[in-house]
């Protein structure tokens, strides 16, 4: 019934997921059935390329539900990516067994060479996939509650919030690093072997892997369209364009939030989760938090409050950064990047598919569509709300 | 003072001229015997002698360049340039007499010249070479040397060098088993006023032989003295955390200025700490090739300069992006960092990756102890240097007409607009001069950071801690939040590691916004958004 609902008045979401579900069939069979010599056939790398940037485009969605739509700015969301990718890694550390360097059936090769003795408590339970695949969604999740509870009970908004997200992948960061926490330092988790009882090198399973995130970025972005064209949705946006404003009329403006990120936060472990196996590692580097500002440009480069937007921001930034740093400019990728950055806040505030549908929707009718309306109509509200001393 | 000694000691030797003459010719007339056993006393006594000439004497033994004639009864030096100069007088020798030979020496006359030597260095004239010899004997601990330091220790005046050299004959004599109890007690007595590591060592050394007494003395001394330095170490932490503190404070202060003004977070303050950095490189590699002899005022240049660079890059940075984003701050957040990043790779493509060499002016290298506190003196100037930014800012503020717009702006901008305050020229003043001030903190930090294009970067997180911290009513905020963070930081390192200290510290202030959301120092009014 949600489906229907989108698939007839939506069209953006109905080429989307369109997209996304032919994908998720035709890579899969182009990389199984062709032989390497067909022009038809889709390399090894080239499936786990473009599944990893599907992943980022989950973590971006994620990104856009909370700052397109409630206006949190979360300089910190690859620490939910991290997390949920540590999970991921941590499960799959246990089915390595004692196919290890050191041959340890019960210590992952870090503890043993750390001295460990035996296996700290927070490891239990993830030679267990479900528990595995519940922590992913959970240890993101309960952060980001914890977290978005106290800071947005306090009304931390604005500059102050983004620092703060920030303040907090930093600290995960420099947590990550050190060996004592147990989850390989500096290394982070690697070498993995099987997932499910696939191997995770082999071509199926990298099919297999590629199709489920094209689905779960299908699914995440049902749930996401969903929340955002419900009642709940237009609270948020309320919340963003007006907070205040919105306190007064009655609504919890904290509780919504703190759902808000919550939800995100969770669909932000998912994109680790499947990020992982597909790239093969998981180290403190995806904490830093220039990683984390970076999805933020995804999302302002395919527009922000639009969700497409944000997951072809992911795909197209990252498809862009792969091609400049393999060839010879790839010293010159950090000045694409920050042009980039500086360019699209300049002359695309709506990103390229905000600004796309915008200018449809002007040349299309004087009345614009509710969802594309939104995010304009939304930067004079914000503009004089901002007017008011000290935001 | 030295000097004072000096001259002092010159006196000493002048009036003593006479005697020692007769002592250092008595030694030289055993040289003449050409046997190795005199020729080992010899160098002993010219050692005691106390001539000035005596060490320049034992030097030419020493390489060989001592010779004698017996048939004039002459010892004679040839010089480093060749002279021959007479060892009793110094008098250059005219006729060189015909059967000069050179003193001979098997291992036992080097090893008496050796030792004489060292013991010289306990008698010479300069007391910092006097306080050297002292200390490395109390280091060896070598028990042969404890008559020479015993002799030293008589003729000494100068009080530091006297008690380096007590230390170095309780160390020694709390080692010997044949040393009468009570100079052992007494030693471990000399060694508890010492009070440092050094002496908690040698205490500890008390061989496990001696008396129980002695032993007992001995662990309650180190009781003691462990006692005292655990105050010594706290107080090293709190000037460990004023100096974390200062460079904070230089990092965060522009940041802090142009967030209370402008709303604007500049991602790309970093960056100008780092350009600061490269500036002061710069002016150092031109004054190295041009003129070497300036090298020390190399930094007194880079100051203004790096402030000019800085700061017109800032404004720059205002003109062509900041100010189309107003009412923004999120995306100007974006914006910076995408400048931050360009800034990066330009200061990279142009002077590479690698770390560049700024060198110390001589006023800035070096430390001195207080007691137990080491105070290195690039930290004490750069406590000074902010403090002196801190000061002048303010001042900035309370009396120049930009700080009354500035602080009107940063009160109430829209109410600033209407009375006729020009906001965006002071926007674009205050971009520039926050960014100057980084530049300030790039000089200072130059010196004690390593000059890479990722020099901001490190310290970018630290400084957002600083301004949401201390809150951005006024600069006292930034002072209180950057000296509060900095001492907080080197007083938990102890106990929790550098690592774990700095996430015990990120956590805390994320708890201290949830209190305070506008930090400690928040500016007050009674618009809701406040």
């Amino acid at each position: 019934m949600i489906a229907r609902t989108f698939l007839t008045d939506d069209r953006r979401s109905a080429i989307f997921l369109g997209l996304l579900a032919i994908a998720a069939v035709v890579v899969p069979f182009c990389h199984l059935v062709f032989p390497p010599s067909s022009l038809l056939h889709i390399g090894t790398s080239s499936v786990a390329l473009w599944g990893k940037y599907l992943s980022f485009a989950i973590l971006a969605l994620s990104l856009d539900l909370i700052w397109g739509y409630a206006g949190i700015l979360s300089l910190g969301h690859g620490a939910f990516f991290a997390l949920g990718g540590y999970a991921m890694g941590m499960y799959l550390m246990r089915q390595i067994g004692s196919r290890g360097v050191y041959a340890n059936p019960l210590l992952p090769d870090f503890m043993v060479f750390l001295n460990w003795k035996e296996l700290p408590w927070y490891w239990w339970g993830f030679d267990i996939f479900p528990f595995a695949a519940l922590m992913v969604v959970l240890a993101p999740g309960i952060l980001a509650f914890v977290f978005g509870w106290f800071a947005f009970r306090s009304r931390v908004t604005g500059v102050y919030l983004s620092i703060i997200t920030q303040m907090l992948t930093y600290a995960l960061w420099l947590s990550f690093f050190r060996n004592d926490m147990g989850f390989g330092g500096n290394n982070g988790l690697t070498d993995f072997k099987d997932i499910l009882g696939f191997p995770v090198q082999a071509p199926a399973t990298r099919a297999a892997l590629f199709s489920i995130t094209a689905m779960t970025l299908m699914l995440c972005y049902i749930v996401a369209r969903y929340v955002v064209a419900s009642k709940l949705g237009k609270v948020l946006v309320a919340i963003r364009d007006a907070e205040s404003r919105t306190r007064f009329l009655g609504y919890r403006v904290d509780a919504y939030k703190t759902f808000l990120f919550t939800l995100s936060a969770a669909m932000a472990g998912i994109a680790g989760a499947l990020y992982v196996p597909q790239v093969g590692i998981i180290n403190p580097s995806e904490f830093h938090p220039a990683q984390s500002i970076e999805v933020v440009l995804w999302v302002a480069v395919g527009g922000r409050g639009t969700l497409v937007g944000a997951a072809l921001g992911a795909i197209l930034v990252n498809f862009a950064k792969t091609t400049f740093t393999s060839g010879i400019l790839a010293p010159y990728w950090l000045f694409v990047l920050g042009a980039l950055f500086v360019l699209v806040t300049r002359f695309l505030p709506n990103g390229i598919v905000g600004t796309f549908f915008d200018v449809a929707a002007d040349t299309r009718s004087a009345r614009r569509p509710a969802h594309a309306g939104s995010t304009s109509a939304s930067g004079r509200l914000r503009e004089a709300e901002s007017e008011a001393p000290l935001k | 003072m030295r000097r004072l000694a000096t001259l002092l000691w010159l006196l000493a030797v002048l009036l003593a001229a006479p005697a020692t003459a007769a002592k250092l010719d008595e030694a030289l007339a055993r040289l003449l015997d050409d046997s190795y056993g005199e020729t080992a006393i010899a160098a002993g006594e010219i050692a005691t002698s106390g001539d000035a000439n005596a060490s320049a004497i034992l030097e030419a033994l020493a390489d060989n360049r001592l010779q004698f004639s017996a048939a004039q009864k002459l010892v004679a030096i040839t010089g480093k340039e060749g002279k021959l100069a007479n060892a009793a007088t110094g008098a250059v020798v005219t006729a060189p007499p015909a059967d000069l030979t050179p003193v001979r020496q098997n291992n036992r006359v080097r090893g008496a010249v050796q030792e004489a030597l060292g013991a010289m260095t306990l008698l010479s004239p300069d007391p910092a070479k006097r306080l050297d010899a002292a200390q490395s004997i109390f280091k060896s601990q070598d028990a042969t040397k404890l008559s020479q330091v015993e002799a030293a220790l008589d003729g000494e005046k100068d009080p530091r060098v006297s008690l380096a050299l007590e230390a170095a004959r309780a160390v020694i004599l709390l080692g010997k088993a044949d040393a009468p109890q009570t100079a052992r007690l007494a030693a471990v007595v000399t060694l508890k006023q010492r009070g440092d590591q050094s002496a908690i060592a040698a205490l500890r050394n008390v061989p496990a032989d001696a008396p129980a007494a002695l032993r007992d003395a001995a662990n309650r001394a180190v009781a003691d003295i462990e006692k005292g330095l655990a105050v010594w170490r706290i107080g090293q932490n709190v000037w460990y955390g004023l100096s974390l503190g200062s460079v904070l404070l230089l990092a965060a202060i522009g940041l802090a200025i142009t967030f209370g003004v402008m709303g604007v977070i500049n991602m790309a303050h970093g960056e100008m700490v780092m350009l600061g950095a490269y500036t002061t490189f710069v002016v150092q590699e031109v004054i190295r090739n041009a003129a070497p002899g300036l090298f020390d005022y190399s930094l007194a240049m880079a100051i203004p300069l790096a402030f000019l660079v800085a700061g017109a890059i800032g404004m720059a940075i205002e003109r062509t992006v900041i100010r189309f984003l107003y009412g923004r701050p999120l995306d100007t957040l974006l914006a910076t960092w995408g400048v931050s990043l360009i800034l990066q790779q330009a200061v990279r493509t142009w002077f590479g990756p690698t770390n560049r060499e700024v060198g110390a002016p001589n006023f800035m290298s070096g430390a001195f102890k207080i007691g137990e506190l080491v105070i290195t003196w690039n930290r004490l100037w750069i406590i000074v240097f902010a403090g002196l930014i801190f000061i002048g800012l303010l001042m900035a503020l309370k009396y120049t007409a930009l700080g009354l717009h500035m602080r009107a702006v940063t009160q109430n901008r829209r109410m600033a607009s209407s009375m006729g305050i020009p906001t965006a020229r002071v926007d674009a003043l205050t971009f520039g001069l926050g960014s100057g001030i980084a530049g300030l903190a790039g000089v200072a930090l130059s010196q004690i950071d390593n000059v890479s294009p990722n020099l901001g970067q490190g310290y970018i997180v630290d400084s957002f801690l600083v301004v949401v911290f201390g809150g951005v009513g006024n600069l006292w905020g930034t002072l209180v939040g950057a000296l509060s963070l900095g001492l907080a930081n080197k007083l938990l390192e102890p106990f929790a590691g550098a690592v774990l200290g700095k996430i015990i510290l990120l956590i805390a202030v994320i708890m201290f916004i949830q209190k305070r959301p506008r930090g400690m120092f928040a500016l007050k009014g009674r618009a809701v958004e406040t």
